[in-house]
């Protein structure tokens, strides 16, 4: 690609400031959101995160207090602790899961269209219609409790969402319903990608299938598995919209997460600088996760 | 009936020992994705005193869509009881014209990155991407200074503005990689004829690339569409996006729950980008698995 690119910049006119222009003018966008947006906010909320605003954002230094604060609040805490814990089942489910449904897609089956569409709808749906509906399925009034007392097991119990002990499994079975589609499709984008060539090799050796799967193709399918990993972990980071549907960060505090921290600081509890301390340490949080990935891509690139 | 498969050496039968077990575990994960949808549409079908005698999963006795109008024209949030047509309405005047700015300006980047690089334009593209991992309630506050100081926060346009910004990164390295790949003979002869950096763009890259337009669409529409907290932060009341108003309708504490019409509205909410998805089938499935995977 980059010879080709080498021609194509060879072939421009020779006119180098009004081809600038143009291209320059297209660009405005692309460098307003970069580095107003992005840059410029990100700073914005760091550097406002060591003050003690309140109502309105103000330059008055209180050094490290409201981390301080932050980290001696239970509500933080719980969020906190409920994002770890959903973040690593998530993470490892999705990932288990999106890879088992992507080999049963690629084992050459009938109907694969039909599957592959049923596996991805949710995808296509909000957080928000998410948490709805599996709220009303969890319902224990109504739900798979009251079916399930129903069938003659009148000491069943299952209200995650009533539970505080169990709220995070009720987040997790609308979560990976919603979002385990998106991985199997990228699994299976990585699964097609792999040489028949090895399959004939592996067969003709007598490795049985699900050997072959975790020998020789999972270690082939590493950048696919990263990918994946990162689009995962972002996600996790962002989680709010389900939450709000689904508990509110209910019973009690027992299912609130980072996110809606710092929005209910921000915009209801009009504590800024402590909302700003929030959103910095999440952000501290995406920087620890993605650094080492952004450090091997880009030494991936340079070999 | 024999199925062969073009792995296996030689021929099996439909019902061998492998094929029960994979088409069992393909049922049985359907049955996981495809119990909410069930579950939400008899809901919805049922009056109040079925739900409350019956099981969830028993289909209606009697079927009833008064759920469905109720749902649609007067379901209340708060004081507002004209139901969830308020919010329908909002979201689409939202989404067309943030699908089409949002598309469009991220359809120009992507070609200025293509094909006519500057000085320092990777640079811009690299803290562009960047972007796109930074979390949202980083961003939130700065923004609501920003829309402050243009006038537009609370406005429609504001939230226009939002949906704009925050679609950038993944669409611009969408359109650039597909620009990417088109064959330069074309901008060489283009420009040989004459052609300069707008000409080149409406003449030739943009009849060429209807299918990335497309992807970028269905990411965009479903994106804006399913957007919550957008919506709730940057926009007033009256301008809510469907998907707060579903939530404030459903979550309300006041009232008896009518949880048909809770599904139906939930249901409503769900049906847009539903009909993308079906629609679009293999295109949608492209567009997530190219922008994921070459990202």
């Amino acid at each position: 690609m980059s010879s080709a690119r080498r021609a194509r910049d060879g072939a421009r006119p020779p006119i180098r400031l009004l081809r600038n222009l143009s291209s320059k003018l297209a660009a405005i966008p692309m460098v307003l959101v970069g580095l107003g947006v992005f840059v410029g906010g990100t700073i914005w909320t760091i550097v406002h995160s060591f003050t003690d605003s309140r109502l309105l954002p103000r330059l008055n230094w209180v050094g490290f207090d409201q981390y301080e604060r932050l980290w001696n609040t239970r509500r933080w805490l719980v969020s906190i602790e409920n994002l770890a814990v959903y973040g690593i089942v998530s993470l490892v489910l999705t990932m288990c899961l999106g890879f088992f449904l992507a080999a049963l897609l690629d084992r050459k089956i009938r109907f694969e269209d039909t599957f592959r569409t049923i596996f991805l709808y949710p995808f296509a749906l909000s957080f928000i219609v998410t948490g709805l509906a599996w709220q009303w399925i969890l319902n224990p009034e109504f739900g798979i409790q009251s079916i399930i007392r129903g069938l003659g097991f009148p000491n069943f119990n299952f209200d995650p969402l009533y539970n505080p002990d169990l709220v995070i499994i009720g987040l997790l079975i609308a979560g990976l319903w919603q979002g385990t589609g998106l991985i199997m499709v990228i699994m299976l984008a990585g699964l097609r990608g792999i040489d028949e060539d090895i399959w004939k090799a592996t067969r003709v050796d007598g490795i049985p299938v699900w050997k072959t799967y975790i020998v020789v193709i999972i270690p082939m399918m590493k950048p696919v598995f990263v990918t994946a990993l990162v689009l995962v972990t972002s996600g996790i980071v962002k989680l709010y919209d389900l939450v709000v549907a689904m508990t509110s960060g209910g019973p009690g505090i027992a299912s609130e997460v980072p996110a809606k921290y710092v929005y209910d600081t921000l915009f209801t509890r009009q504590n800024l600088g402590q909302g700003f301390a929030a959103s910095t340490m999440m952000l501290v949080t995406v920087a620890i996760i993605l650094i080492p990935w952004a450090y091997m891509q880009y030494r991936e690139k340079r070999q | 009936m024999t199925a062969v498969t073009p792995r296996g050496a030689k021929p099996q039968k439909a019902l061998s020992p492998r094929n029960i077990m994979l088409y069992g575990a393909l049922i049985i994960f359907s049955m996981y994705y495809l119990l909410p949808l069930y579950v939400m549409m008899v809901t919805s079908l049922k009056d109040m005193a079925e739900i409350r005698v019956g099981n969830i999963f028993s289909p209606p006795v009697e079927v009833t869509f008064q759920p469905w109008v109720k749902a649609w024209s007067q379901a209340c949030t708060g004081i507002n009881c004209d139901g969830l047509s308020r919010g329908f309405w909002n979201s689409i005047r939202i989404l067309i014209p943030s699908l089409i700015i949002s598309v469009s300006v991220a359809a120009l980047t992507g070609y200025v990155l293509a094909c006519w690089r500057f000085k320092g334009s990777e640079v811009f593209f690299g803290i562009l991407l960047m972007g796109a991992f930074i979390p949202y309630q980083v961003l939130l506050y700065p923004l609501v200074i920003i829309l402050r100081e243009l006038g537009l926060f609370g406005s429609l346009w504001g939230l226009v503005l939002v949906h704009t910004v925050f679609a950038m990164p993944i669409n611009v390295l969408l359109f650039r990689n597909y620009f990417v790949a088109l064959p330069e003979e074309l901008f060489k002869a283009a420009r040989v004829d004459g052609a300069g950096f707008w000409g080149i763009f409406f003449r030739i890259v943009i009849p060429m690339s209807l299918p990335i337009f497309v992807v970028s669409g269905i990411i965009q529409v479903t994106g804006i569409w399913n957007d919550f907290l957008f919506g709730v932060v940057y926009t007033r009341p009256e301008n809510y996006p469907m998907t707060v108003q579903l939530n404030n309708i459903v979550n309300s504490v006041q009232g008896v729950k009518e949880y048909n019409v809770n599904m139906a509205a939930t249901m409503l909410t769900g049906l847009v980008p539903l009909a993308v998805y079906f629609f679009s089938g293999r295109l949608f499935v492209r567009g997530i698995a190219a922008g994921a995977v070459k990202g």
